[in-house]
């Protein structure tokens, strides 16, 4: 379903520093379904792996693809097909910051094309899951780290996506929380949904017993189904 | 489709209502540029009525001598409106001359009593004639000059008025030009003042704009709500200075009348009214979608 083949990104540098090599040689697949989490410390590459994926930037070589698409061969008119199909939550949360949090979510649902009576019944459901309810008329500044965390993954689940990218959707999360995000994302993938998880919160990584790729200083030093944190 | 249209219109009017300050910002300076846009309009117009006023005033006149026959004048009449340069001719007889004379100063006895000391009509008959420009006065006044016309002209008061004539004529061709040249450098000025304007309201939108780029908003689900916002801005900015301009319009026209009694300003605004609008209609709106669209267009390159 996703295939990142052989896949480079090099920062260029200049004067004062020199080139950073983000990711070097990166091949690995998904599978429909599967639940992937990418492990490594900060700096590690993980989160430029998710950027590629949504094109967010091009990779300075290599090929990713999406379904059988060339992400990288996509018109910036044709990129909002494919950005609609995963679900992202973004470690900076990125959320509107006019919007309330209701209206944050409502904003996927509108993008995508509900009609106004299933985002009127879909999302009080969603807030209810994450948490949210007496937040929804809060704007972003006016909610907590955890809180904002949250709205992010109602965000990025709200439209039912085929993949759901997760870039430390638990960083910012108490343990009780963090452990019912986690039986969420489980839940969702469970019904169908791809998940990509990265992370580098150990505890979860060697209880969830799922595949881990591990990246080191832009590499992938390990691929293991059912791995563990191992660093 | 008609439901993303009914989104993209919430939307608009969603961030239009909640940027209270940025809005009104905007509006102001629309505001500001349509008004300077109005004004540009109605000064070109009243200078050209002042300038067209001032041409009417332009002629000259050929007095006859007491003896030259009515027939002889009117064909020197004919003649002189068959010249292409001319713009038009009128015949005043001796008796309109003197009922002119007795009707403009009846109120004046020292006038009146010399007109009947001197006993008779003393006035002459002439023509009066008025040509298209300035420079076209010579060539009427070398026509009244030539030898078959000697012995019926008394005087061709051209030579007297020349330096007038020119005067009026240049000084009105330098204002136009002045004016047109005022007008675009004022104009070029607003338009950069309200694009930079909206260009950092937008600017603060930049990462907004990008968030809903990532989370796969369509270019115009994204540009929309912004067209709209600035839609509604050019709305009621020109909703503002049609009214201002109405009430100044109202409030000078009495002052301005008095200076020049056949300029009415408010009747000109009622009469303009719908070029007035389309100018501020189009300023307004115009600028505010034409500049948005460029001031998102580099954001959403994401």
């Amino acid at each position: 379903m996703i295939k990142f083949q052989n896949v480079s990104k090099i920062y260029p540098g200049h004067e004062e520093s020199p080139a950073i090599v983000a990711l070097e040689n990166i091949s690995f697949e998904v599978k429909p379904k599967e639940f992937v989490s990418i492990v490594g410390r900060s700096g590690a590459g993980k989160t430029t792996l998710l950027r590629l994926l949504l094109a967010e930037e091009k990779p300075t070589q290599g090929e990713i693809f999406f379904e059988d698409q060339n992400v990288n061969n996509l018109k910036p008119n044709q990129l909002p097909q494919l950005r609609r199909k995963i679900g992202a939550v973004f470690q900076d949360y990125k959320l509107l910051a006019s919007k309330t949090t209701y209206e944050n979510i409502a904003y996927i649902m509108e993008v995508t094309g509900a009609t106004d009576q299933e985002i009127s019944k879909d999302i009080p459901q969603i807030l209810e899951i994450v948490g949210l309810t007496e937040r929804a008329n809060n704007f972003p500044a006016e909610l907590s780290g955890g809180e904002k965390q949250r709205a992010a993954i109602a965000r990025a689940i709200t439209h039912r996506p085929e993949v759901i990218l997760a870039d430390e959707p638990t960083g910012n999360l108490d343990p009780y929380h963090t452990l019912d995000i986690i039986r969420l994302l489980l839940k969702i993938q469970e019904m169908g949904t791809t998940l990509i998880l990265a992370t580098h919160n150990k505890e979860i990584i060697n209880r969830l017993g799922k595949r881990v790729i591990t990246v080191e200083k832009g590499r992938v030093i390990r691929d293991e189904e059912r791995g563990r944190f191992i660093l | 489709m008609f439901t993303s249209l009914k989104r993209i219109f919430r939307l608009g009017w969603l961030s239009f209502s909640r940027d209270g300050g940025i809005s009104a910002a905007t509006c102001f300076i629309l505001v500001i540029t349509i008004f300077l846009v109005s004004f540009l309009f109605l000064l070109q117009n009243v200078s050209q009525f002042l300038i067209s006023e001032l041409q009417e005033k332009v002629d000259i006149s050929v007095y006859f001598k007491e003896i030259a026959p009515e027939e002889d004048i009117l064909k020197v009449e004919k003649e002189l409106s068959q010249i292409p340069e001319v713009k038009n001719v009128k015949y005043v007889s001796r008796e309109e001359a003197l009922q002119v004379f007795i009707q403009r100063h009846k109120d004046n006895p020292v006038l009146m009593e010399s007109l009947v000391e001197v006993g008779g009509n003393p006035f002459l008959a002439s023509l009066n004639i008025k040509a298209w420009e300035a420079s076209q006065y010579q060539k009427v006044a070398d026509f009244l000059k030539a030898a078959r016309f000697e012995n019926l002209i008394e005087k061709v008061d051209y030579h007297q008025r020349k330096p007038v004539i020119e005067r009026i004529f240049s000084l009105s061709a330098a204002a136009n030009q002045t004016g047109i040249l005022l007008s675009i450098v004022l104009v070029v000025v607003a338009i950069l003042v309200t694009f930079n304007t909206i260009r950092l309201a937008i600017l603060n939108q930049k990462e907004e704009i990008q968030i809903q780029r990532l989370v796969g908003a369509s270019n115009w689900f994204i540009r929309g709500p912004f067209l709209i916002q600035g839609t509604i801005s050019g709305i009621l900015a020109v909703l503002f200075s049609l009214t201002i301009f109405a009430l100044i319009c109202w409030a000078l026209s009495p002052k301005i009348e008095f200076f020049f009694p056949d300029l009415n300003l408010f009747s000109f605004f009622t009469k303009n009214f719908w070029t007035l609008f389309l100018i501020q209609f189009f300023t307004g709106i115009g600028l505010g979608v034409i500049s948005s669209t460029i001031a998102i267009r580099k954001y959403l390159k994401v």
